[in-house]
């Protein structure tokens, strides 16, 4: 059935609907906010559809800058975090019976459709005063009196590993699920040692799927918007609540039209960088 | 790495992935209107709260609404695509899968925003139905990954003995092909429906505060001051989470489903 070709109307009578869809509700959004971004702002919150490239200008503020080195930094440390932890974690999971592999999935996923509000408040309620971990620690005599961790950088990063963790493990766990156990076993065999193994078989032969994991996860994590408000302070805020921000409480439709477009200039750029750098990187072990 | 230390970690993972969850079923069930663990006193008021209360009774209807149609929505786009890529491996079904999937690699504020872009240009903001449409195109990706999937596990034999006993393409569909597809379409649905009902950023930037849903209405009460309420949305939330993907894990093929959620990667 894969060679045949598709012949007149009545045989693409299925792509119709989902075209149309797409391209209305998916490509026309895109289109009009290019559009947007072009346009003049009036006071009031209206604007005008002529061709100026203001809003792109308005960009190179100081704090932009800042925002978007912020955010791309928390983004690319937190997915770091997540693969280093995430990929030991995945191996063991998949070298697990069955059974347990079931179980961990359906926890994962779990885990993973927690909406950011509830990792949020779960995080910030798990670092106050008087629900948290340091009334724990108060308790075990380890320390003099319960104490708040949040707002604060650490308590962001935490949160936001926190959501990512799940995805990273999604991400992985096909490349290693389907790794060979004979390769392991063959250098168990040959007398290496089970981290040398894990090191030099496990994570060398998969190291082009880790790049595209932590690809995927930094992009994840470049999403993260609720989080910067609830776990962090201020000067933490990220660039997705900047740009909502503009949007919704300024009015200003064009600028955050402007910012989005240019954000998601810079994740696909990063991302066909970092890809490149993978690719680069087999060609040289060849 | 010997089993003892495996263990360790996995226990370590296991206890930071857990603890917020187990301190918030605690503080859901705290006797008085104050977030305290453990609990001071036991008692269900603050989930009978969240099924009685005019403030949380109406954001659960919008998000079971929302969640419900949206994701109806996407089922119906992915599968004529994904049928249609099986059968006919042309370019331009290839150029709309990407785009089916592309909502998915795109960080969610970027296309919050085109909807907003779109709905305050057609005059639909606030309204639900701009948030139902969204919604169904922003998790589309979903339902087109489980059934494509579902499609490429078909056996292409079965298909040509229908078609040599005389099936025609209308027949081999219904009586072959759909039912092997089915469980794929029920896991993309669930999958799509459990999301939907915990997205917030294109919920929020298409409607504002006009079509309140859970996750909006839980940002908004924690700036205003928290209540247990809101620990005990969130464990219902885990719960039903927890169900949908431990039936589909019981009846379906998670692993299966799961190894090839990323069909580039071989």
């Amino acid at each position: 059935m894969t060679a045949e070709k598709p012949r007149g109307i009545r045989a693409h009578l299925p792509l119709f609907y989902p075209a149309l869809m797409l391209a209305i509700f998916f490509i026309l959004p895109f289109g009009i906010m290019v559009a947007i971004s072009f346009s003049q702002r009036q006071p009031g919150g209206f604007y005008i559809p002529v061709f100026d490239i203001g809003n792109y200008k308005n960009l190179y503020t100081a704090l932009f800058a800042r925002v978007l080195g912020f955010s791309l930094f928390i983004a690319g440390l937190s997915a770091a975090l997540c693969v280093l932890i995430g990929f030991p974690f995945t191996y063991f999971i998949a070298c697990m019976k069955r059974r347990a592999q079931v179980a961990w999935l359906v926890f994962l996923m779990s885990v993973l459709s927690l909406s950011e509000v509830i990792i949020g408040f779960t995080w910030s309620l798990l670092l106050s005063r008087t629900a948290g971990l340091s009334n724990l620690l108060v308790f075990f005599g380890l320390m003099e009196q319960p104490v708040s961790w949040s707002p604060g950088f650490a308590a962001l990063l935490l949160g936001i590993c926190y959501l990512a963790f799940p995805y990273t493990v999604l991400v992985l766990y096909p490349p290693l699920s389907r790794l060979d156990p004979a390769l392991p076993e063959a250098a168990r065999t040959l007398g290496s040692s089970p981290i040398r193994t894990f090191f030099t078989v496990v994570v060398g032969s998969l190291r082009n799927a880790i790049v595209t994991a932590f690809v995927l996860v930094f992009v994840f994590t470049l999403g993260a918007y609720l989080l910067p408000q609830i776990l962090g302070r201020p000067q933490h805020w990220t660039l997705s609540v900047l740009i909502t921000d503009q949007a919704i409480y300024q009015s200003n439709l064009p600028l955050s039209a402007a910012m989005a477009i240019f954000f998601m200039m810079v994740s696909l750029m990063l991302v066909v960088l970092l890809m490149i750098i993978g690719k680069a990187k087999r060609i040289e072990t060849i | 790495m010997n089993k003892t230390s495996r263990n360790i970690f996995l226990g370590l993972v296991i206890f930071i992935l857990i603890s917020p969850l187990v301190i918030v079923s605690g503080v859901s069930l705290n006797a008085k209107k104050r977030l305290f663990f453990p609990p001071e006193g036991l008692s269900l008021r603050w989930y009978v709260e969240l099924l009685s209360e005019r403030d949380w009774l109406i954001p659960v209807q919008n998000s079971l609404t929302v969640a419900v149609s949206s994701s109806l929505i996407a089922l119906s786009i992915a599968l004529p695509l994904a049928y249609f890529l099986w059968r006919y491996r042309v370019f331009y079904a290839r150029v709309l899968f990407t785009l089916g999937i592309s909502p998915f690699i795109l960080p969610p504020v970027i296309t919050a925003l085109g909807f907003l872009s779109f709905w305050a240009t057609v005059g639909l903001y606030g309204n639900i139905l701009a948030t139902i449409i969204s919604h169904s195109i922003f998790f589309v990706t979903l339902p087109l990954v489980t059934i494509s999937l579902g499609f490429e596990s078909i056996d292409h034999e079965i298909v040509e003995a229908a078609e040599t006993m005389g099936a025609n393409s209308r027949m081999v569909f219904r009586s072959v092909v759909f039912p092997m597809v089915r469980p794929y379409m029920i896991s993309g649905y669930a999958f799509a429906f459990v999301l939907s009902l915990n997205e917030y950023i294109v919920a929020y930037m298409v409607a504002g505060f006009t079509v309140e849903t859970l996750p909006i209405k839980i940002f908004n009460s924690l700036r205003y001051g928290y209540t247990p309420v809101m620990a005990a949305v969130t464990v219902v939330f885990v719960l039903m989470a927890a169900v949908v993907f431990g039936l589909i894990g019981w009846f379906g093929d998670l692993p299966k489903l799961l190894g090839a959620l990323n069909p580039d990667e071989k």
